[in-house]
């Protein structure tokens, strides 16, 4: 059974179509990125399969629950961790997670022990009983986490879960998304901008613009379909050893250095350093998600490319031009 | 069908909203006092300053008979107050976590309509308590006990009614406007402050759609044993208003959607 199948799911406000026409399946226990810049539509289209919003037409099966008609059950099997932190600020942490666990009817019991495990595990132990209030922008996000967790959901919603986090306690969240896939096989999906989180996390990437999946496919096959990773070489190259190479493509000469196509630098660029000759200077540049992102919404994603400014769109439509 | 009866009315969930209610209301201390300051500059200087010469019900002076009036205005002010802030923890987010949990907006709506509650009840009780001393000495237990009794279905219908408003309401702006156009007018056309029976005939007509009217006439019926009306038909108003405005803030309720 799919985790989630939605079928020409449609969410139109007055003026704008934020979800247009979404049609997706994703099977159990999948790591499935939302990527998108911002306005895309990820945060309304996880809004509607948490039942928080009710779709303008078509519907979806959240874990075998119509979120049209059985909002309760879907609400029941899932967590969610949403881009804002909506962690009560007039409670301490523990009093935060009691809450949840008791709006989701978990047995009294379980409960504290629920608790201090979670706890230990976003590392806020030692702030259980502090008010949320005094927490950092990092640690209530770490505490929503770890809200969305207690409840032990089958499908796990995370809303942009590293926005604003500083890079260590991004790093553990990371860990703990994949330990989650992992031990659990709970299914997540994650709506990111960061390249970097999607491309490390995800098991398949749906690229959303204008409300529409315009691409969807594992981050290996989307970079493939975007072109080769490039290796440039300056130096006295041996042009004809490395053009032999079995996993070398093209070879030109650009302007004093060799523009080289290959496949899987990563285990196979020492055997082209090893074949080139003298080599002053190398260059690797792998294709990445933003190049991604360029040619099939043929725009960049950005941190800011939701509200950037007048020139920097400018600079943008340029670029695409070319 | 027991087992939808039991979705719509999750006792566990209601349990643990009106525990964060619970634990919110007296953690703000502040709140708590200051609600009390306008019921009692009311009682204490225009209760006074009216004089006691122009009593309408004889053997009580004006303060004493705006007392019950005063302890409905408690109630109005809290309750409309109380709802109202659900537009806050909308847009403080706080809601959307209650709105994504699995139970119904019956359950709730239920569970926020308790908590005003509370907060209510607790108002009331230190207003009669300083009545009690200062006001109408002669009050016995029992009146006051009934005061109480009465001020949970008052403070229902109350909170019902500003969770509805703030349900629908959009931004805090609209807050103010709520005060000046309802919760005023509600507390003015109640008789709280004069005898109904005698007032001028448009007042008397629209005090009839107030729900406040028969609060303050309950609670007046009890402390002073006058009323404009029965105790029965306050009380059989009042189970009217609680029914209607449940039934008003559950389709609300059942309307509310995250907003972006």
């Amino acid at each position: 059974m799919s985790a989630i199948k939605t079928d020409n799911l449609v969410k139109r406000y007055s003026e704008v179509t934020a979800v247009d026409g979404v049609s997706l399946e994703i099977p159990e226990g999948e790591v499935f990125g939302l990527l998108g810049p911002n306005g895309a539509g990820k945060t309304t289209l996880i809004s509607m399969l948490a039942t928080l919003v009710k779709p303008t037409s078509g519907t979806a099966l959240v874990a075998g629950f119509d979120i049209n008609k059985e909002s309760l059950k879907v609400r029941h099997n899932i967590g969610i961790v949403f881009q804002e932190p909506s962690v009560d600020d007039l409670l301490t942490a523990r009093e935060n997670l009691y809450l949840h666990s008791m709006l989701y009817g978990m047995p009294r019991r379980e409960i504290n022990p629920k608790i201090d495990a979670m706890l230990a595990l976003v590392k806020l132990g030692d702030r259980a009983d502090s008010y949320v209030k005094t927490f950092s922008g990092g640690m209530r996000r770490r505490l929503e986490i770890a809200r969305g967790l207690i409840h032990a959901p089958r499908i796990l919603f995370l809303d942009e879960p590293t926005l604003g986090l500083d890079p260590a306690s991004r790093k553990a969240v990371w860990a703990h998304i994949r330990e989650l896939k992992e031990a659990h096989k709970t299914t997540i999906i994650l709506t990111t901008h960061y390249m970097e989180e999607a491309d490390s996390l995800a098991d398949r990437i749906g690229i959303i613009h204008h409300g529409r999946i315009i691409e969807l496919d594992t981050p290996e096959a989307l970079k493939k379909k975007v072109g080769q990773d490039l290796v440039f070489l300056t130096g006295k190259i041996d042009e004809k050893a490395i053009s032999a190479l079995p996993f070398v493509g093209s070879v030109e000469l650009e302007s004093s250095r060799y523009k080289i196509s290959i496949t899987d630098p990563a285990r196979n660029l020492q055997a082209l350093l090893n074949a080139a000759g003298r080599i002053e200077e190398v260059e690797v540049r792998r294709v990445t998600l933003d190049d991604v992102f360029l040619k099939f919404a043929g725009q960049q994603i950005s941190e800011d490319s939701g509200n950037s400014g007048i020139f920097e769109r400018i600079a943008t439509v340029k670029s695409t031009r070319k | 069908m027991p087992s939808r009866l039991l979705d719509l009315m999750n006792l566990n969930a209601i349990y643990a909203l009106l525990l964060r209610e619970a634990k919110i209301f007296f953690r703000e201390k502040e709140r708590i006092i200051s609600i009390l300051i306008s019921p009692l500059l009311f009682l204490f200087v225009m209760g006074r300053g009216m004089g006691s010469g122009t009593s309408p019900v004889e053997g009580y002076t004006y303060q004493q008979f705006i007392f019950p009036g005063i302890l409905a205005m408690v109630i109005l002010f809290t309750s409309i107050t109380y709802g109202l802030y659900i537009i806050w923890d909308k847009r403080l987010d706080f809601l959307k976590e209650v709105l994504a949990a699995p139970i119904s907006r019956t359950t709730l709506f239920i569970g926020k309509s308790l908590g005003g509650m509370l907060g209510a009840i607790i108002e009331t009780l230190i207003l009669l308590i300083i009545g009690a001393f200062f006001i109408l000495p002669l009050m016995s237990a029992g009146q006051v006990a009934l005061c109480l009794a009465v001020s949970f279905p008052v403070s229902y219908m109350i909170t019902n009614i500003g969770l509805t408003i703030g349900a629908r309401m959009k931004s805090m702006e609209g807050f103010g406007l709520v005060m000046s156009f309802l919760t005023w007018p509600l507390f003015f056309f109640s008789g709280a402050l004069f005898d109904l029976a005698t007032a001028a005939p448009y007042i008397k007509i629209i005090s009839l759609f107030d729900p406040v009217t028969y609060a303050v006439d309950i609670m007046r019926v009890i402390m002073l044993g006058r009323g404009a009306f029965t105790v029965w038909a306050d009380l059989a108003a009042i189970a009217a208003f609680c029914l209607a405005t449940t039934i008003l803030g559950v389709t609300s309720f059942g309307k509310l959607q995250q907003e972006k």
